[in-house]
C-alpha cells in the first residue's frame, strides 16, 4: 500500500503557566531571563502513516493530544517541528492561515465531533455544504447547486431539508451536514473526530454504514479519531494508541484489541463495557495521568499508573519497537506477547 | 425479592406545555428498585429516562406537569409532597449525579466549599467541623491531595475528577437511593470503569439503591442487576439483566441490542432500528408508541398495551412478543 499521508516526528508545544497572553514574554524580556518557558508537549515526537484508502483509528484518554494531532495534520493549527507529507506536498512549511487558501486545502478535509455546534447556527445546510465549494472551488449558481444536491444525496440527506437550519435537523441529519460539507471538495484524506459521539446507537450505526460506503465510493483514507472502541474495532484497519502526546501502541485493529501489549491499551481494552460477559477481573487504573508541562523525557509517560512500574521505566524512556505488525513503547512488551 | 422497594413509581405520566402543543413525555411508567439493589433505565434520546428521574425529584422544568402516578419513598409519595416536604428529603434521602458535572457544579465556589454545604445542611455536620469532613468525603471518593484539592474550583480540575465530587455531594447524607443521569458520558472509558466502581462500591456500603440512566446498553449490561428499557416516554420492557439479554421479548429491545457495537462481528451485521421516535405532541398518538416502527405490528397493537409477565420479573408491554428462546424454562411458574 502507497502511503497517503506521511506524519514524521511531529512536535506541538504549547506555553503553558505563563499568565495572560504576552505577559510571560514581557517579563523574561525585562529581566533577560533565558528562554525558559514551561511547555506543554501536547503532540511528542509523533511519526506515522496512513496508506491509500486506509481506515486508521486513532485512540486515547481525553488530554493525550489526539485532538492536537488531528488539528496540526488538518493544518488548522502550525506545528513546532517535525513534517506532514500528503503523498509528495510537504504541507507543514505553510502557516495555517495561508494554508487555508491553498490548493491542498481541499485534501484533508475534517468531520467534526458535533454538527450541531461546528456548523455555523446562521447557515442553512446548503450554505453549510456550499461553503467550502465556494471557497476552495470557485464555484457559483448552477454548478454550485448541482455539486451541492448531489452530495446531500450520496450522504443520504433528502434535498428538501437543505434549507432548514441546523437547529430543525435531528442529531443524524445534523451528522450528515457534516460529512457532505467534508466530502463536498473530494478530499483524499478525510479526518473525523468522534463523528458518532453525539448520536444515539441507533442513529450510530447508520452514519457508521454511511461512512464506510462512502470511503469505497470515492477512495478516501480515513483517519478515525474516537474514545468508543468498539466503533474503532468496526471501522478500522489498524489502530493508534496515543497516551500523552506520545503513540504507545499501533497495529491492525483486531490485533491491538485482542492482544494489546502495551499496559495503557490492555487497561483501555479491558474498561470498554462489553453486553455479553460481566468479566470482574479488570485491568484499574488508578490515579490521574502525569503532567504534560515539560516531562521528563527519560521517565516513560506512563510510569505511576502502570501496574508494572520498575525501576527501568523510571530511567529510560521506551522507544516504539516492532513486534511482527505492530509497534509498541513499552519495554516490557515481550511478556505480553501471547504465547503461539 | 418481596421486602418492600425503596422506591416504587407507579403509572407516572408527564407532559410539558410547549407553544407548539402538549408533550406527552411520559405515560404510565412503572419500576422499584429495592435496597442494595441497581437498576438501569435504558432508551434513546428523547425517550424520557431523565424525565422520569426529574419528576421522582420534583426538578421538572415548571412547563412540566405530573398528570398521573404515584412515586413512594417508603410511605410519602414525593408526586404529592409540597416544597417543604421534598426539600427533606433530597439530598438527604434521594441524591442524584448530573450529567455534566462541570455545569452542575458552582463554577465560582472552591469544591471543597461545596461539599461543606450539603454537609452542614443535610448530614447535620456542625460548621466548624463542615470543612474537615469535606476533607474526608474528597478522601473517600479517591482525589489525592484532598486538602489542597478542596480548595480548588471546578475548572481547575479534570472531568473525572468533577464527577467524583458530585459523588462526594450526591453521598454526603448518605442517602437511601442515588439516581444517577448518565453520570460517566463524556468521560474516558478508564475513568468510566473507576467512576462506576466506586458508585457500586459506595452503594455497596451504604446499603443504596441506585438507578442508573445511560443510553450505553454495554455499560448497563455490565452494572445493572435489572433493566428498565424507555421507548417514546413508556416502558417497554423490564427484566433481570441477563434474562434481558439472553432473551429480549420486545422488538425495541432486540432492536437496540442489535444496533449496540459490541455484539456485532463486523459494520454489516449491525442493524439500525427502522424509523424514529413518534412526535409525542399529537393528541391521539398509538396506544403503543413502538408500533409505527415495529416490524411485528397486528391488528392487536391498536388495543391498550398489555403488561405480559414473561418470566421472574420479565414484564413486556407488546401484545406480539418475540418468542422465548428454546432453552427458558417455564415463565408460568414465576406469576
Amino acid at each position: 500500500m502507497t502511503d497517503l499521508l506521511q506524519v514524521s516526528d511531529v512536535l506541538k508545544l504549547f506555553p503553558a503557566g505563563g499568565g495572560p497572553a504576552g505577559w510571560a514574554h514581557f517579563k523574561r524580556r525585562f529581566s533577560g531571563g533565558p528562554d525558559s518557558l514551561p511547555q506543554v508537549h501536547a503532540v511528542d515526537h509523533v511519526s506515522f502513516a496512513i496508506g491509500k484508502g486506509e481506515t486508521v483509528g486513532l485512540v486515547g484518554e481525553s488530554g493525550c493530544g489526539k485532538s492536537t494531532l488531528v488539528r496540526a495534520l488538518t493544518r488548522l493549527i502550525d506545528i513546532s517541528d517535525g513534517s506532514i507529507k500528503l503523498a509528495d506536498r510537504e504541507l507543514s512549511r505553510k502557516t495555517a492561515r495561508v494554508f487555508a487558501r491553498d490548493r491542498d486545502r481541499a485534501r484533508i478535509q475534517m468531520v467534526f465531533q458535533d454538527a450541531g455546534e461546528s456548523v455555523n447556527p446562521r447557515f442553512t445546510a446548503f450554505d453549510a455544504i456550499a461553503d467550502p465549494l465556494r471557497r476552495l472551488r470557485k464555484l457559483r449558481g448552477k454548478a454550485l447547486r448541482d455539486r451541492v444536491e448531489t452530495v446531500a444525496r450520496q450522504c443520504g440527506l433528502p434535498i428538501e431539508l437543505l434549507l432548514r437550519y441546523p437547529h430543525q435537523l435531528s442529531g443524524g441529519q445534523r451528522a450528515r451536514v457534516g460529512i457532505a460539507r467534508a466530502i463536498a471538495v473530494e478530499p483524499e484524506l478525510l479526518v473525523l473526530d468522534e463523528p458518532t459521539a453525539a448520536l444515539d446507537v441507533s442513529v450510530q450505526v447508520v452514519i457508521l454504514q454511511l461512512l464506510q460506503r462512502l470511503k469505497h465510493e470515492f477512495g478516501m483514507s480515513y483517519l478515525f479519531v474516537s474514545h468508543d472502541l468498539s466503533v474503532v474495532r468496526l471501522l478500522c484497519d489498524r489502530v493508534l494508541v496515543m497516551y500523552l502526546g506520545k503513540i504507545v501502541e499501533t497495529g491492525p485493529a483486531a490485533e491491538v484489541f485482542a492482544h494489546p501489549l502495551h499496559p495503557y491499551t490492555q487497561a483501555l481494552v479491558a474498561a470498554v463495557p462489553r453486553l455479553h460477559d460481566r468479566t470482574d477481573g479488570r485491568l484499574l487504573l488508578s490515579g490521574e495521568p502525569m503532567s504534560p508541562i515539560d516531562p521528563d523525557p527519560n521517565v516513560c509517560r506512563f510510569y505511576g499508573r502502570c501496574p508494572r512500574g520498575t525501576e527501568a521505566c523510571e530511567t529510560a524512556m521506551p522507544a516504539l519497537r516492532g513486534f511482527d505488525k505492530r509497534l509498541v513503547a513499552c519495554h516490557f512488551a515481550e511478556d505480553y506477547l501471547p504465547r503461539a | 425479592m418481596n421486602v418492600t422497594p425503596v422506591l416504587s413509581v407507579e403509572g407516572l405520566g408527564v407532559e410539558f406545555r410547549t407553544r407548539s402543543g402538549i408533550v406527552h413525555a411520559l405515560e404510565n411508567v412503572s419500576f422499584a428498585v429495592g435496597k442494595s439493589e441497581t437498576i438501569a433505565i435504558v432508551g434513546e434520546s428523547g425517550s424520557g429516562k431523565s424525565v422520569t428521574a426529574y419528576a421522582v425529584m420534583g426538578i421538572l422544568d415548571p412547563a412540566g406537569r405530573v398528570t398521573a402516578g404515584r412515586a413512594m419513598l417508603g410511605d410519602l409519595d414525593l408526586l404529592a409532597s409540597d416544597r417543604g416536604e421534598l426539600a427533606g428529603v433530597r439530598g438527604r434521602k434521594i441524591a442524584m449525579i448530573f450529567q455534566n458535572p462541570r455545569t452542575a457544579l458552582n463554577p465560582i465556589r472552591p469544591v471543597g466549599r461545596q461539599i461543606a454545604d450539603v454537609l452542614i445542611r443535610h448530614a447535620g455536620v456542625t460548621h466548624r467541623a463542615a470543612p474537615a469532613a469535606a476533607v474526608e468525603m474528597l478522601r473517600e471518593v479517591g482525589i489525592t491531595d484532598p486538602v489542597r484539592r478542596a480548595k480548588s474550583y471546578p475548572f481547575e480540575m479534570s472531568g473525572g475528577m468533577c464527577q467524583r465530587v458530585m459523588i462526594a455531594i450526591a453521598l454526603a447524607a448518605k442517602p437511601l437511593l442515588l439516581i444517577a443521569d448518565e453520570p460517566t458520558t463524556g468521560l474516558d472509558v478508564t475513568t468510566q470503569a473507576v467512576i462506576m466502581d466506586l458508585i457500586g462500591e459506595l452503594a455497596a456500603q451504604f446499603g443504596m439503591a441506585t438507578i442508573f440512566i445511560t443510553h450505553d446498553l454495554a455499560l448497563a449490561a455490565q452494572r445493572a442487576a435489572r433493566i428498565v428499557v424507555m421507548h417514546a416516554g413508556h416502558v417497554v420492557e423490564t427484566a433481570p439483566t441477563k434474562e434481558l439479554f439472553a432473551n429480549p421479548r420486545h422488538p425495541y429491545t432486540a432492536e437496540l441490542i442489535a444496533a449496540t457495537p459490541d455484539a456485532a462481528i463486523s459494520l454489516e451485521a449491525l442493524a439500525s432500528v427502522p424509523g424514529s421516535l413518534p412526535d409525542l405532541r399529537c393528541a391521539d398518538l398509538p396506544p403503543c408508541r413502538y408500533s409505527e416502527r415495529c416490524s411485528r405490528k397486528t391488528e392487536h397493537c391498536a388495543k391498550p398495551l398489555p403488561q405480559t409477565r414473561a418470566g421472574d420479573r420479565h414484564v413486556v408491554a407488546c401484545w406480539n412478543p418475540l418468542p422465548k428462546q428454546p432453552i427458558g424454562v417455564s415463565s408460568a411458574s414465576a406469576a
